[in-house]
């Protein structure tokens, strides 16, 4: 089974829950989980270590999707301690995503360059 | 289409582009495109939360985004690829504190159980996102004071040369765990768990401090790693209080990659993550003096001689090591592999595993110097070809070519090592014969084959050249 047909069939297993709230939200959450987690050894044990740093790179900037309830937080502006908490979130969160793949995109341009010389 | 389906549509996308993107990173090639995918996975994620009902104002957010992304940027492209370790771990801690804040936020929300019902994947289960929530203030806490213990270590601030060692650390560090346990057991009978959700964070934060702090050196890259990965379950655990699917999907893909490196890593060192995290190592018994190794066997040498040695040499490996990221030799390395090159000398890199001190960091530096990464040989696929290897230059690197390790009986016993002693000569470029992070003397320098030249990486690397061009 290739990686994307696990993960469709994961967001399947999210939605059904969505159409009927009485589901179980949990299973569903930790079906999702325990499938990703599945994809990511798939394709991570088939990166090459020379592509190691950037893997840790940009799968770190992939991480700071925390970006996403931060944002959620920080709009909550009628709740002053909630859109606090969600603005210091949105900060960390931020610096994490953008330099983490800016970062690794300057990492990777010079693995993917040739030399001007040769 | 009501505005929740949109959402919960968009998020779909937003991981199967982050799948696309690490898929992408399979090759130097496809590289550069999987790391815009993913880019453009946070993109869509981003924009679909925008649209959120829960979201009533933006000038908090745009205050958010404008500081972060300025931050996040400058330091992109400022950072020297060699602090490329330090940048990393730094940025580890940060995912890993805007989780904590996220988590704290939700449980500061009046009614936070019935929030978000787009994100959420159907009706909300109370316990469970307490749990959540609790583990994503552990790990999150943990992984933001370990990263910024590790990048201050990485940095070499002058206070954190030396961990700081105590008796009855190991007995702290598990007292301070099952005081955040009580801590969630508390908050699960309590009906305001804020408290010692905050609490909690406090526990973490020291117990976090305290876990990284007895690492260094070598193990550096088991650390690295290691937090690489509890950033991406600490999302993933915000994901579970959120009941929302891109933030599990994307967070267990970094948590299972963190996990994958961290074990390629310990594996690398012939030791276990238990023995790396809360073992010592120390010479055993069976290593032998600095003395008894070295005693009147080691032959110093010089550029001009170790420039006579490619005259006849048709085949050379280059091993880099720490040393050659500190003394920021990688481009004179990248000029002396072209020069005898040039001369019609085959020249290949050997990188091991655990050269540097995170995974894969030579191989970045060595790409900065615009070496092709099909010059660059893994362990595995190098260590048979240097029986036929004329010259081997090792650059700053010493338990990883200490024959030693084939000694069971040895502190390192077991170790995979490149087997650089098998070559004709071997010539070691380094500043003295201090040990290496094990603290073990290394026989290779000893060695009938084998020639010292004492001297700083890059010093060395602009004699040699000039010494081949005098030649």
């Amino acid at each position: 089974m290739t990686a994307n047909s696990l993960i469709l069939l994961a967001a399947e297993a999210g939605q059904g829950a969505a159409d009927q709230p009485e589901a179980l939200p949990l299973l569903a959450a930790l079906t999702i989980f325990v499938l990703a987690i599945f994809v990511g050894f798939e394709i991570i044990t088939k990166i090459p270590p020379t592509l190691h740093t950037p893997l840790m790179s940009g799968s770190n900037a992939i991480s700071g999707i925390t970006l996403v309830g931060a944002l959620l937080a920080a709009g909550h502006e009628n709740q002053t301690a909630v859109a606090v908490l969600g603005t210091l979130a949105v900060i960390l969160a931020t610096i994490n995503v953008v330099g983490g793949f800016l970062v690794t995109n300057r990492m990777l341009e010079m693995f993917r360059r040739k030399r001007p010389h040769e | 289409m009501d505005q929740t389906t949109i959402i919960a549509l968009a998020y779909l996308v937003a991981a199967v582009l982050f799948i696309l993107g690490l898929k992408g990173l399979t090759h130097p090639r496809t590289a550069v495109r999987g790391n815009l995918l993913g880019a453009l996975g946070m993109l869509v994620a981003v924009l679909a939360t925008l649209i959120h009902h829960d979201v009533v104002g933006y000038t908090l957010i745009i205050v958010g985004l404008v500081i972060g992304g300025l931050i996040g940027a400058v330091v992109a492209v400022k950072i020297e690829m060699t602090a490329m370790p330090e940048l990393v771990a730094l940025f580890n801690g940060f995912g890993g504190g805007a989780s904590v804040f996220v988590a704290g936020a939700e449980l500061t929300r009046p009614g936070p159980y019935e929030v978000m019902a787009s994100a959420r994947l159907g009706a909300p289960l109370l316990d469970a996102s307490i749990i959540a929530a609790f583990l994503a203030g552990v790990i999150g806490a943990v992984t933001f004071w370990g990263s910024l213990l590790a990048f201050c270590k990485l940095r070499e601030f002058q206070k954190f040369r030396k961990p700081w060692v105590f008796p009855g650390m190991q007995a702290l560090n598990i007292g301070l765990a099952v005081l955040c346990a009580a801590l969630l057991a508390a908050a699960l009978m309590s009906p305001a768990p804020v408290m010692m959700f905050w609490s909690l964070v406090v526990v973490a934060s020291v117990l976090g401090w305290f876990l990284v702090n007895p690492i260094g050196g070598a193990d550096m890259p088991v650390v690295i790693a290691l937090l690489n990965s509890y950033s991406g379950l600490a999302a993933c655990a915000t994901g579970f209080v959120l009941s929302n699917s891109v933030l599990i999907i994307a967070g267990s893909l970094v948590g299972a990659s963190g996990l994958i490196l961290t074990n390629i890593m310990c594996k690398a060192m012939n030791r276990s993550l238990g023995n790396v995290l809360f073992g010592v190592l120390a010479p055993s018994e069976a290593d032998a003096t600095a003395d008894e190794v070295y005693g009147g066997r080691v032959k110093a040498t010089s550029a001009e001689e170790v420039a006579m040695l490619f005259d006849n040499a048709r085949r050379a490996v280059i091993v880099p090591g720490y040393g050659m990221a500190v003394a920021q030799a990688q481009h004179a390395v990248r000029d002396l592999g072209d020069l005898l090159e040039a001369r019609g000398i085959e020249v290949e890199y050997a990188i091991h595993p655990v050269a540097g001190r995170m995974p894969g960091h030579m191989n970045v530096l060595l790409a900065e110097a615009e070496v092709p990464y099909e010059k660059l040989q893994e362990m595995d696929a190098v260590n048979p070809s240097f029986a036929q290897t004329d010259v081997v230059l090792v650059i700053g690197a010493n338990d990883v070519v200490n024959p030693v390790a084939r000694d069971p009986r040895s502190a390192i016993g077991g170790m995979p090592i490149l087997d650089v002693d098998k070559a004709r000569t071997v010539v070691v470029v380094k500043r003295s014969l201090s040990p290496g992070f094990a603290g073990i003397p290394n026989p290779l320098f000893a060695a009938d084959n084998c020639l010292m030249f004492f001297a700083d990486g890059k010093k060395a690397m602009l004699d040699l050249i000039a010494a081949l061009k005098e030649a």
